[in-house]
Protein backbone atom coordinates (compact mmCIF):
# COMPACT_ATOMS: atom_id res chain seq x y z
CA UNK A 1 0.00 0.00 0.00
CA UNK A 2 1.20 3.55 -0.62
CA UNK A 3 1.34 6.29 2.03
CA UNK A 4 -2.02 7.78 1.03
CA UNK A 5 -3.71 4.40 1.35
CA UNK A 6 -2.10 3.75 4.74
CA UNK A 7 -3.17 7.19 5.96
CA UNK A 8 -6.70 6.48 4.80
CA UNK A 9 -6.68 3.17 6.64
CA UNK A 10 -4.95 4.07 9.90
CA UNK A 11 -4.83 7.85 10.44
CA UNK A 12 -7.99 8.24 12.51
CA UNK A 13 -7.13 5.24 14.69
CA UNK A 14 -3.59 6.53 15.29
CA UNK A 15 -4.92 10.04 15.96
CA UNK A 16 -7.29 8.64 18.56
CA UNK A 17 -4.47 6.72 20.28
CA UNK A 18 -2.26 9.81 20.23
CA UNK A 19 -4.95 11.88 21.97
CA UNK A 20 -5.43 9.05 24.49
CA UNK A 21 -1.72 9.28 25.35
CA UNK A 22 -1.97 13.06 25.70
CA UNK A 23 -5.03 12.75 27.93
CA UNK A 24 -3.28 10.08 30.04
CA UNK A 25 -0.35 12.44 30.67
CA UNK A 26 -2.74 15.33 31.47
CA UNK A 27 -4.58 13.05 33.93
CA UNK A 28 -1.31 12.24 35.66
CA UNK A 29 -0.47 15.97 35.83
CA UNK A 30 -3.77 16.74 37.54
CA UNK A 31 -3.34 13.96 40.10
CA UNK A 32 -1.54 14.30 43.44
CA UNK A 33 1.32 12.23 44.81
CA UNK A 34 4.53 10.88 43.39
CA UNK A 35 4.77 8.94 40.12
CA UNK A 36 7.15 6.00 39.72
CA UNK A 37 9.60 4.45 37.28
CA UNK A 38 6.83 3.61 34.84
CA UNK A 39 6.23 7.26 33.99
CA UNK A 40 9.94 7.88 33.57
CA UNK A 41 10.18 4.90 31.22
CA UNK A 42 7.09 6.03 29.33
CA UNK A 43 8.54 9.50 28.79
CA UNK A 44 11.83 7.99 27.61
CA UNK A 45 9.97 5.75 25.19
CA UNK A 46 8.00 8.73 23.88
CA UNK A 47 11.26 10.28 22.77
CA UNK A 48 11.72 7.36 20.37
CA UNK A 49 8.60 8.55 18.54
CA UNK A 50 10.19 11.90 17.82
CA UNK A 51 12.97 10.28 15.85
CA UNK A 52 12.67 9.93 12.10
CA UNK A 53 14.70 6.72 12.20
CA UNK A 54 12.86 3.51 11.24
CA UNK A 55 11.84 0.70 13.61
CA UNK A 56 10.12 2.97 16.12
CA UNK A 57 8.01 0.12 17.50
CA UNK A 58 11.11 -1.98 18.08
CA UNK A 59 12.91 0.93 19.76
CA UNK A 60 9.93 1.77 22.01
CA UNK A 61 9.65 -1.87 23.08
CA UNK A 62 13.39 -2.04 23.73
CA UNK A 63 13.28 1.20 25.75
CA UNK A 64 10.65 -0.40 28.01
CA UNK A 65 12.60 -3.67 28.38
CA UNK A 66 14.94 -5.10 31.01
CA UNK A 67 18.37 -4.56 29.40
CA UNK A 68 20.22 -7.04 31.64
CA UNK A 69 21.24 -10.54 30.58
CA UNK A 70 21.62 -12.61 33.77
CA UNK A 71 18.70 -14.60 35.23
CA UNK A 72 17.31 -13.08 38.44
CA UNK A 73 17.92 -15.09 41.66
CA UNK A 74 14.22 -15.89 42.17
CA UNK A 75 10.81 -14.86 40.88
CA UNK A 76 8.98 -12.99 43.64
CA UNK A 77 5.94 -12.18 41.52
CA UNK A 78 4.32 -13.62 38.40
CA UNK A 79 3.30 -10.26 36.97
CA UNK A 80 5.01 -7.83 34.61
CA UNK A 81 4.33 -4.09 34.82
CA UNK A 82 5.43 -2.84 31.40
CA UNK A 83 8.63 -1.04 32.38
CA UNK A 84 11.90 -2.10 33.98
CA UNK A 85 12.16 -0.99 37.62
CA UNK A 86 15.95 -1.16 37.48
CA UNK A 87 16.06 2.13 35.61
CA UNK A 88 14.50 3.86 38.63
CA UNK A 89 17.77 3.71 40.56
CA UNK B 1 -12.19 -18.88 4.85
CA UNK B 2 -10.47 -21.59 6.87
CA UNK B 3 -7.97 -21.20 9.67
CA UNK B 4 -6.17 -23.10 12.40
CA UNK B 5 -6.13 -21.69 15.92
CA UNK B 6 -2.68 -22.84 17.06
CA UNK B 7 -2.86 -21.44 20.60
CA UNK B 8 -6.06 -21.25 22.66
CA UNK B 9 -6.75 -22.14 26.29
CA UNK B 10 -10.18 -23.57 25.69
CA UNK B 11 -10.59 -25.00 29.19
CA UNK B 12 -11.09 -21.35 30.21
CA UNK B 13 -13.63 -20.57 27.49
CA UNK B 14 -17.36 -21.14 27.21
CA UNK B 15 -18.87 -23.55 24.71
CA UNK B 16 -20.26 -20.62 22.69
CA UNK B 17 -16.65 -19.80 21.77
CA UNK B 18 -16.23 -23.22 20.13
CA UNK B 19 -19.39 -22.60 18.14
CA UNK B 20 -18.28 -19.12 17.05
CA UNK B 21 -14.82 -20.36 16.04
CA UNK B 22 -16.21 -23.15 13.88
CA UNK B 23 -18.72 -20.81 12.26
CA UNK B 24 -15.80 -18.47 11.45
CA UNK B 25 -13.89 -21.29 9.71
CA UNK B 26 -11.73 -22.84 12.41
CA UNK B 27 -10.47 -26.24 11.22
CA UNK B 28 -8.46 -27.25 14.31
CA UNK B 29 -7.64 -25.83 17.71
CA UNK B 30 -4.45 -26.43 19.70
CA UNK B 31 -4.26 -25.93 23.45
CA UNK B 32 -0.93 -25.52 25.26
CA UNK B 33 -0.76 -26.35 28.95
CA UNK B 34 -1.16 -23.16 30.92
CA UNK B 35 -1.29 -21.58 34.37
CA UNK B 36 -4.77 -21.80 35.85
CA UNK B 37 -4.65 -18.30 37.33
CA UNK B 38 -3.66 -19.84 40.66
CA UNK B 39 -0.88 -22.27 41.60
CA UNK B 40 -1.87 -25.92 41.63
CA UNK B 41 -1.05 -27.44 45.01
CA UNK B 42 0.25 -30.85 43.93
CA UNK B 43 1.27 -33.03 40.97
CA UNK B 44 -2.20 -34.58 41.20
CA UNK B 45 -3.64 -31.25 40.09
CA UNK B 46 -1.55 -31.47 36.93
CA UNK B 47 -2.54 -35.08 36.38
CA UNK B 48 -6.19 -34.02 36.35
CA UNK B 49 -5.37 -31.08 34.05
CA UNK B 50 -3.54 -33.33 31.58
CA UNK B 51 -6.56 -35.65 31.58
CA UNK B 52 -8.77 -32.65 30.91
CA UNK B 53 -6.55 -31.63 27.96
CA UNK B 54 -6.34 -35.11 26.47
CA UNK B 55 -9.81 -36.53 27.24
CA UNK B 56 -12.49 -34.03 28.19
CA UNK B 57 -11.62 -31.00 26.03
CA UNK B 58 -11.35 -32.99 22.76
CA UNK B 59 -14.83 -34.35 23.45
CA UNK B 60 -16.19 -30.84 24.02
CA UNK B 61 -14.65 -29.63 20.74
CA UNK B 62 -15.83 -32.72 18.86
CA UNK B 63 -19.44 -31.72 19.48
CA UNK B 64 -18.78 -29.01 16.89
CA UNK B 65 -16.72 -31.20 14.58
CA UNK B 66 -13.56 -29.40 15.66
CA UNK B 67 -10.32 -31.41 16.09
CA UNK B 68 -8.67 -30.49 19.40
CA UNK B 69 -4.94 -30.91 20.08
CA UNK B 70 -2.84 -30.09 23.11
CA UNK B 71 0.68 -29.50 24.38
CA UNK B 72 1.88 -30.66 27.82
CA UNK B 73 4.17 -29.10 30.42
CA UNK B 74 4.25 -27.23 33.68
CA UNK B 75 3.89 -23.60 32.71
CA UNK B 76 6.75 -21.16 33.45
CA UNK B 77 4.51 -19.31 35.90
CA UNK B 78 4.65 -22.42 38.13
CA UNK B 79 8.32 -23.19 37.52
CA UNK B 80 9.77 -21.48 40.59
CA UNK B 81 9.13 -24.66 42.60
CA UNK B 82 11.69 -26.97 40.96
CA UNK B 83 10.68 -29.95 43.09
CA UNK B 84 7.04 -29.72 42.00
CA UNK B 85 8.12 -29.15 38.40
CA UNK B 86 10.33 -32.27 38.50
CA UNK B 87 7.41 -34.40 39.63
CA UNK B 88 5.11 -32.99 36.95
CA UNK B 89 7.71 -33.42 34.21
CA UNK B 90 8.24 -37.04 35.30
CA UNK B 91 4.52 -37.62 34.77
CA UNK B 92 4.34 -36.22 31.23
CA UNK B 93 5.73 -39.26 29.32
CA UNK B 94 2.67 -41.26 30.43
CA UNK B 95 0.55 -38.86 28.38
CA UNK B 96 2.73 -38.51 25.28
CA UNK B 97 1.14 -41.39 23.41
CA UNK B 98 -2.33 -39.89 23.66
CA UNK B 99 -3.64 -39.16 20.19
CA UNK B 100 -4.16 -35.39 20.52
CA UNK B 101 -0.76 -34.55 22.03
CA UNK B 102 1.44 -32.38 19.80
CA UNK B 103 4.51 -31.95 22.00
CA UNK B 104 5.95 -30.08 24.97
CA UNK B 105 4.57 -26.61 25.62
CA UNK B 106 4.07 -23.89 26.38
CA UNK B 107 7.39 -23.99 28.16
CA UNK B 108 9.73 -21.03 28.55
CA UNK B 109 10.27 -18.26 31.05
CA UNK B 110 8.07 -15.81 32.92
CA UNK B 111 10.25 -13.62 35.17
CA UNK B 112 13.59 -14.95 33.87
CA UNK B 113 14.63 -16.54 37.16
CA UNK B 114 17.27 -19.19 37.74
CA UNK B 115 14.69 -21.81 38.70
CA UNK B 116 12.54 -21.04 35.66
CA UNK B 117 15.65 -21.55 33.55
CA UNK B 118 16.36 -24.91 35.22
CA UNK B 119 12.82 -26.08 34.54
CA UNK B 120 13.04 -24.88 30.95
CA UNK B 121 16.18 -27.00 30.50
CA UNK B 122 14.38 -30.00 32.00
CA UNK B 123 11.51 -29.55 29.54
CA UNK B 124 13.89 -29.19 26.58
CA UNK B 125 15.63 -32.39 27.65
CA UNK B 126 12.26 -34.15 27.91
CA UNK B 127 11.30 -33.00 24.41
CA UNK B 128 14.65 -34.11 23.00
CA UNK B 129 14.52 -37.56 24.64
CA UNK B 130 11.02 -38.18 23.31
CA UNK B 131 11.49 -36.44 19.94
CA UNK B 132 8.68 -33.99 20.60
CA UNK B 133 7.86 -30.64 19.02
CA UNK B 134 8.38 -27.64 21.31
CA UNK B 135 6.12 -24.64 21.86
CA UNK B 136 7.76 -21.81 23.80
CA UNK B 137 6.12 -19.02 25.78
CA UNK B 138 8.20 -15.84 25.91
CA UNK B 139 7.78 -13.53 28.91
CA UNK B 140 5.50 -10.54 29.16
CA UNK B 141 6.24 -6.86 28.60
CA UNK B 142 9.56 -5.67 30.06
CA UNK B 143 10.76 -9.26 30.54
CA UNK B 144 10.25 -10.40 26.95
CA UNK B 145 13.48 -9.29 25.28
CA UNK B 146 15.79 -10.68 27.95
CA UNK B 147 13.70 -13.85 28.28
CA UNK B 148 13.67 -14.49 24.55
CA UNK B 149 17.46 -14.22 24.44
CA UNK B 150 17.84 -16.62 27.39
CA UNK B 151 15.40 -19.11 25.84
CA UNK B 152 17.14 -19.06 22.47
CA UNK B 153 20.47 -19.63 24.23
CA UNK B 154 19.08 -22.75 25.93
CA UNK B 155 17.64 -24.16 22.70
CA UNK B 156 20.76 -23.42 20.65
CA UNK B 157 22.98 -24.98 23.32
CA UNK B 158 21.25 -28.37 22.99
CA UNK B 159 22.50 -30.06 19.82
CA UNK B 160 19.50 -32.43 19.83
CA UNK B 161 17.08 -29.55 19.23
CA UNK B 162 16.14 -28.66 15.68
CA UNK B 163 15.01 -25.02 15.37
CA UNK B 164 12.45 -25.87 12.68
CA UNK B 165 10.66 -28.07 15.27
CA UNK B 166 10.38 -25.22 17.81
CA UNK B 167 7.90 -22.38 17.76
CA UNK B 168 8.75 -19.32 19.84
CA UNK B 169 5.48 -17.65 20.71
CA UNK B 170 4.39 -14.09 21.54
CA UNK B 171 7.07 -12.43 19.39
CA UNK B 172 6.92 -8.67 18.95
CA UNK B 173 8.93 -6.18 16.93
CA UNK B 174 11.96 -6.38 19.24
CA UNK B 175 12.15 -10.20 19.28
CA UNK B 176 10.85 -11.44 15.94
CA UNK B 177 14.16 -11.08 14.11
CA UNK B 178 16.10 -12.92 16.84
CA UNK B 179 13.69 -15.84 16.52
CA UNK B 180 13.58 -16.05 12.73
CA UNK B 181 17.32 -15.53 12.31
CA UNK B 182 17.85 -18.54 14.60
CA UNK B 183 15.84 -20.73 12.22
CA UNK B 184 12.89 -21.04 14.63
CA UNK B 185 9.21 -20.44 13.92
CA UNK B 186 7.60 -17.38 15.47
CA UNK B 187 4.09 -16.93 16.82
CA UNK B 188 2.33 -13.56 17.03
CA UNK B 189 -0.33 -13.34 19.70
CA UNK B 190 -3.23 -11.02 18.98
CA UNK B 191 -4.29 -9.40 22.24
CA UNK B 192 -6.39 -6.27 22.75
CA UNK B 193 -4.04 -4.71 25.33
CA UNK B 194 -0.67 -6.45 25.41
CA UNK B 195 1.44 -8.39 22.93
CA UNK B 196 0.37 -7.57 19.37
CA UNK B 197 -2.48 -5.95 17.43
CA UNK B 198 -3.55 -7.31 14.07
CA UNK B 199 -2.09 -4.26 12.32
CA UNK B 200 1.30 -4.82 13.94
CA UNK B 201 1.19 -8.53 13.12
CA UNK B 202 0.60 -7.67 9.47
CA UNK B 203 3.49 -5.19 9.64
CA UNK B 204 5.80 -7.99 10.82
CA UNK B 205 4.52 -10.34 8.13
CA UNK B 206 5.20 -7.71 5.47
CA UNK B 207 8.68 -7.03 6.85
CA UNK B 208 9.78 -10.63 7.47
CA UNK B 209 7.90 -12.51 4.79
CA UNK B 210 5.66 -14.76 6.84
CA UNK B 211 7.45 -17.95 5.85
CA UNK B 212 7.83 -19.17 9.45
CA UNK B 213 5.23 -17.05 11.24
CA UNK B 214 1.77 -17.81 12.54
CA UNK B 215 -0.86 -15.85 14.43
CA UNK B 216 -2.90 -16.96 17.41
CA UNK B 217 -5.48 -15.61 19.83
CA UNK B 218 -4.02 -17.28 22.95
CA UNK B 219 -7.51 -16.78 24.35
CA UNK B 220 -7.70 -17.74 28.02
CA UNK B 221 -9.37 -16.54 31.22
CA UNK B 222 -7.98 -13.01 30.76
CA UNK B 223 -8.83 -10.23 28.32
CA UNK B 224 -8.56 -11.98 24.96
CA UNK B 225 -10.53 -12.56 21.75
CA UNK B 226 -11.22 -16.12 20.54
CA UNK B 227 -11.92 -14.81 17.02
CA UNK B 228 -8.71 -12.77 16.82
CA UNK B 229 -7.42 -14.75 13.82
CA UNK B 230 -10.47 -14.11 11.61
CA UNK B 231 -10.18 -10.43 12.57
CA UNK B 232 -6.50 -10.49 11.57
CA UNK B 233 -7.54 -12.04 8.26
CA UNK B 234 -9.77 -9.02 7.73
CA UNK B 235 -6.80 -6.76 8.49
CA UNK B 236 -4.74 -8.64 5.88
CA UNK B 237 -7.53 -8.19 3.38
CA UNK B 238 -7.73 -4.43 4.11
CA UNK B 239 -4.00 -4.24 3.48
CA UNK B 240 -4.48 -5.76 0.05
CA UNK B 241 -3.28 -9.31 0.65
CA UNK B 242 -4.79 -12.00 -1.56
CA UNK B 243 -7.00 -14.85 -0.40
CA UNK B 244 -4.13 -17.23 -1.23
CA UNK B 245 -1.72 -15.31 1.00
CA UNK B 246 -4.25 -15.15 3.83
CA UNK B 247 -4.85 -18.90 3.56
CA UNK B 248 -1.11 -19.51 3.70
CA UNK B 249 -0.73 -17.41 6.83
CA UNK B 250 -3.71 -18.58 8.88
CA UNK B 251 -4.06 -22.18 7.66
CA UNK B 252 -1.11 -23.53 5.69
CA UNK B 253 1.63 -22.15 7.95
CA UNK B 254 0.33 -23.64 11.20
CA UNK B 255 -0.50 -26.86 9.35
CA UNK B 256 3.05 -27.06 8.01
CA UNK B 257 4.61 -26.67 11.44
CA UNK B 258 2.14 -28.84 13.34
CA UNK B 259 2.20 -31.64 10.74
CA UNK B 260 5.72 -32.40 11.92
CA UNK B 261 3.82 -34.24 14.67
CA UNK B 262 2.17 -37.36 13.20
CA UNK B 263 -0.84 -36.86 15.49
CA UNK B 264 -1.84 -33.63 13.75
CA UNK B 265 -4.39 -34.10 11.00
CA UNK B 266 -6.97 -31.75 9.54
CA UNK B 267 -9.59 -32.68 6.99
CA UNK B 268 -8.76 -31.00 3.69
CA UNK B 269 -11.70 -29.38 1.93
CA UNK B 270 -9.84 -29.28 -1.37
Amino acid sequence: MNRQQLLDLYYLEARSKLIDVAAFLDRLDRADGPADFRLTAFQEALRELQSNAPSRAERVLTALSDPTSEPIPAATTKAACGAWPGKAG
Amino acid sequence: MRYIEPHAHMVSRVTDDYQAMVVAGCAAVCEPAFWAGFDRSSPAGFYDYFCQLTEHEPRRAAKFGLPHYCWLCINPKESEDVSLASEVIAMIPKFLDRKNVLGIGEIGLNKNSRNELKVLEMHVDLAARHNQLILVHTPHLEDKLKGTRLILDVLKADSRIKPERCLIDHVEEHTVKLVLDGGFWGGMTLYPETKCTAARAVDMIEQYGGERLWMNSACDWGVSVPLAIPHAALELRKRGHSATTIDRLIYQNPKRFLSQCPNFKVLEAD
